[in-house]
């Protein structure tokens, strides 16, 4: 049994001194546990830092990083709070036995808990204020008169004091000072600086280890085997068909959850393929070719989000109407590394090393599943694969923990492409509905939005496993979302999707949180079954949203020959949002290049804009795409993307412009080419042949990136920006080339030759 | 009534699926990897990847989709890269075998591993025996390979996390330092 103390005295070389000490649970003090019990009392500042003799510092984060960037974002935001060197801390990252409970890194929620006014930073400065105090009573100074560098406290007279003496090893026993003074930005050291991964060298020499490395002793190895199609049952499983494999452990069947666990890979992936297994038909899926038609039939969940009352007379009087329908389809998370997770389950005690985004929710999962007290179950953090979201990870360690009770040795499971593919949580399929009217100088009166998303599923959460495949063949139900109609709004609305356009005023609930100006509203959402799991998707529906939102402005800004960036600018109140648009098409050299785009025998090139307010008020991004349209054979070449980022004071530029790039080209390659595809019983995307993504022979393009930090403004998230805005202004640019409006997500070539000849008819007529 | 069988093959209604014959043929076989020797028992049918990574303990090559579609689980046969979740251990004999550990370490990393760090070529890093192993590959072998034939030759390789202009970035970086123009 090893204590939490000991735990951070030694850390380092987490994983390993865990496994090889018995995987010891431990209980410190119960803090604000309520709903879930965590034994780490966020309230306390010894739950997050630990200052040691050797002048080190362990620091417990509930974030994780999961290829972002967070865990060299977060040691430097230690760092300098409690100002000490960078290689002095030594993060830990989303431990049941260790860190606070965070909830789950998610929704570019990592950078305004972390950073702004709460739990680590709060923490961090709660330190190196108690630190100096410390010192005072040391030195028989005042505090203020006291300075803290390179973890040691310097009176006026050059006296100096280490940290280490001071508190070495000694808990702070002390509560989080909420009002902690912070380290403002013009006194900032190692935050802001463009400060290479500290995961890097690990990772180009290949020695980092991911999840899918983790090897505990003892270890066997297992499989799941799927369903052959959605909604099949079990009937039955002939464990002969598998008799013949050296090497087999065991074949685990529960409810309709069937796994094989084998001395090896080799053999447990061979007895998966082997065993034979009935099951029962399921339902028959909606054919592809009509599913947007028919997610708009379906019984449905609604929500009004602003309803101004007055849009039904408002269009009626509009000088103009303007109606489009938009749709997306179901994408893929698409990790390159199959989802992979360890459990070692015992009689007593369980530990699952997991790539989860959410350790404690998975705990409470994994206990529920297990049949046994939170308590004993021990989920810790490793990295997998770039998850995007909610891939295979949550499913793949509730699997791996039944296969290791099934056999009572540790497991370790990774999925198969297949099984990753086939069965994720799907980002949502959408399709979005706009009618606008527009007054006699080509303003936009009123604007009647109404969306319909497909849904089944989601994160579980802390007691809905059922909300992954996992949980479900385990008997699980997903979280029911019964038909309802609307209640009139009553809340202020809080944007968290984008799925009010940033040009409505958004008044509901006695404000107006919209950024725009936009007064006669009403923004109608229709939540239905999807016959396949989903789940948030890097920037779930943010990016669905975004695109319809975007394109439906430019065309509206078309139909009056008003110039795109302008027409925004004249219905968009907020001040930030505001300003990256003007950023941006500064940057772009927007006004130099307004009008049509232009053609060269068969290519047509043209630039188109986008912009977003994340979330409503979580990052600002606005982007100017330059595109090649090739005419005859309907390929889409962006060639360059500037954009203007506004995501407050920036902790690492270089992570930053790193997240920013790498969410263009994933944006671009969701906006050109990834779609889910099924036939009437599976979805048949179940590897890189069915399901395309841009490859590393993609000719990238050029991109300019643009930060703009206001005075006196709090970071926000950022991951998720510049992804969000890519498909409107790629949708726009290929309209300004051309002329053709491309309203189904991704533009492949079939479709946008569809759309030019469309195009072309229209004028014909 | 459907049956389920594994990989690509799903299986077609009432279809029935004849066992596999026992395979379980542990055999010895010496392996040179990373410039040392290795005697290992396994079944020689073995991909060479579960060998690496589940005997050896090498954490560079990955699985990614064990069909040779993604370059996650790439080393390096002599000159050549390879695929080794679809690559027989039986049929590897004596040639040399480098992954990504066998190129430098985090004190001393490889020029090429110093370029993705220079470029900070990455965001979760498990594509990087594909992308690093295949550039270095064609580099060895054509040491003025142009920007478009570094492109090419990593047609086949996949990263989700799109690092891609970072990447071809610090492979452009390390061509032009070994090979100034």
């Amino acid at each position: 049994m090893i204590s939490r103390r000991e735990f951070l005295h030694g850390a380092g070389a987490l994983i390993v001194s865990f496994r090889s000490a018995g995987h010891g649970l431990l209980q410190e003090t119960h803090g604000r546990a309520g709903t879930h019990a965590s034994s780490m009392d966020p309230d306390q500042l010894d739950s997050w830092i630990a200052v040691h003799a050797d002048g080190t510092v362990t620091a417990c984060t509930g974030k994780c990083d999961l290829g972002q960037g967070i865990f060299t974002a977060q040691t430097q935001l230690v760092a300098e709070e409690l100002c000490v060197s960078l290689a002095a801390v030594k993060l830990v990252q989303c431990d049941t036995a260790v860190t606070p409970d965070q909830g789950s890194t998610a929704g570019s929620q990592s950078t305004p808990t972390n950073f702004n006014v709460q739990d680590l930073a709060l923490a961090a400065a709660t330190a190196r204020e108690a630190l100096l105090s410390m010192a005072a009573e040391h030195f028989g100074e005042n505090a203020s008169r006291l300075s803290a560098k390179d973890g040691a406290v310097t009176a006026p007279d050059g006296r100096r004091v280490a940290y280490a003496e001071l508190i070495g090893s000694k808990k702070f026993n002390l509560p989080v000072d909420q009002h902690a003074r912070r380290r403002s930005r013009n006194e900032w050291t190692v935050l802001g600086k463009a400060v290479p991964g500290l995961d890097h060298p690990a990772l180009v020499t290949g020695t980092f280890e991911f999840v899918q490395n983790v090897r505990v002793q003892g270890m066997l190895h297992g499989r799941v085997v799927r369903p052959p199609e959605m909604g099949a049952k079990l009937i039955a499983v002939d464990e002969g068909s598998v008799r013949d494999i050296a090497g087999l452990a065991k074949v685990v069947v529960r409810e309709d959850f069937v796994g094989v666990i084998a001395e090896t890979q080799f053999a447990a992936i061979q007895a998966a393929r082997q065993l034979v297994c009935r099951w029962s038909p399921g339902p028959l899926l909606p054919p592809q070719e009509t599913f947007f038609e028919h997610l708009q039939q379906l019984p449905s969940r609604d929500e009004l989000l602003v309803d101004s009352g007055d849009v039904s007379t408002s269009l009626a009087k509009a000088d103009r109407v303007l109606r489009a329908r938009y749709t997306w389809p179901y994408q893929m998370h698409g990790s390159l590394g199959s989802s992979c997770a360890v459990a070692d389950v015992r009689a007593d005690q369980a530990t699952v090393w997991s790539p989860t985004q959410s350790v404690y929710p998975t705990r409470s999962c994994i206990a529920m599943l297990l049949n046994r007290p939170p308590e004993s179950v021990r989920v810790i953090f490793v990295r997998g694969s770039g998850c995007y979201g909610l891939n295979g990870a949550d499913a793949v360690s509730f699997d791996a923990a039944v296969l290791s009770q099934g056999v009572g040795r540790p497991v370790r499971l990774q999925y198969t492409r297949q099984d990753e593919m086939m069965w994720e949580n799907f980002g949502n399929a959408c399709v979005i509905e706009h009618r606008a009217g527009l007054g006699q100088d080509g303003s936009i009166v009123a604007w009647d939005r109404e969306n319909w998303v497909a849904n089944r599923g989601s994160r579980p959460g802390y007691d809905r496993p059922g909300n992954v495949i996992s949980g479900m063949l385990l008997g699980y139900e997903p979280e029911s979302q019964e038909p309802a109609p609307a209640k009139p709004p009553t809340r202020k609305l809080r944007n968290g999707s984008n799925t009010v356009p940033e040009y409505f005023a958004g008044c509901a609930g006695g404000a107006c949180n919209g950024s725009g100006s936009v007064q006669s509203e009403r923004v109608l959402t229709h939540s239905v079954a999807s016959p396949f799991y989903t789940g948030p998707l890097r920037s779930p529906l943010r990016i669905q949203n975004t695109f319809a939102n975007e394109c439906f402005m430019d065309e509206l800004a078309a139909a009056i020959h008003a110039d795109p960036v302008e027409y925004r600018l004249r219905h968009l109140r907020n001040e930030r949002l505001r300003g990256v648009v003007m950023a941006a098409a500064k940057a772009a050299q927007w006004e130099s290049s307004a009008g049509r785009g232009a053609a060269t025998g068969s290519e047509a090139t043209g630039r188109g804009f986008a912009c977003v307010a994340y979330e409503g008020d979580n990052g600002y991004a606005a982007l100017v795409a330059d595109v090649v349209v090739h005419r005859i054979t309907g390929v889409v070449r962006p060639v360059k993307f500037t954009i203007a980022v506004d995501c407050g004071p920036i902790s690492n530029p270089d992570g930053l412009r790193n997240q920013v790039e790498g969410g263009l080209l994933q944006g671009t390659s969701r906006a050109l080419v990834e779609e889910v595809t099924w036939d009437a019983k599976r979805v048949t995307s179940v590897d890189w042949e069915g399901y395309t993504s841009l490859r590393l022979d993609y000719e990238v393009p050029a991109i300019e990136t643009v930060f703009v930090v206001p005075d006196n403004v709090k970071a926000t998230g950022a991951g998720e920006t510049s992804i969000t805005v890519t498909p409107a202004a790629l949708g726009n640019a290929i309209f300004n080339a051309t002329g053709a409006r491309l309203r189904q997500a991704p533009f492949t070539p079939a479709r946008v030759l569809a759309a030019l000849e469309a195009g072309q008819e229209a004028r014909s007529a | 009534m459907v049956e389920q069988s594994w990989g690509q093959d799903l299986c077609e209604s009432g279809m029935a699926r004849p066992y596999a014959p026992p395979v379980w043929l542990a055999m010895k076989q010496v392996l040179l990897v990373n410039g040392k020797e290795y005697t290992v028992y396994v079944d020689p049918a073995t991909p060479l990847l579960f060998v690496l990574a589940d005997e050896l303990h090498l954490n560079g090559p990955r699985f990614g989709c064990g069909m040779a579609q993604c370059g996650a689980c790439t080393v390096m046969m002599g000159t050549q890269v390879i695929r080794s979740c679809a690559k027989p251990v039986g049929s590897v004999g004596n040639a040399a075998i480098t992954t990504l550990e066998g190129l430098g370490t985090p004190e001393s990393p490889h020029p090429i591993q110093q370029a993705f760090l220079d470029e900070g070529a990455m965001q979760c890093g498990y594509c990087l025996s594909g992308v690093i192993l295949t550039a270095k590959a064609l580099l060895d072998a054509r040491p003025d390979a142009s920007d478009a034939e570094i492109r090419d030759a990593l047609g086949g390789v996949l990263c989700r996390c799109f690092a891609h202009a970072r990447m071809l970035r610090a492979i452009q970086r390390y061509r032009d330092a070994r090979h100034p123009s």
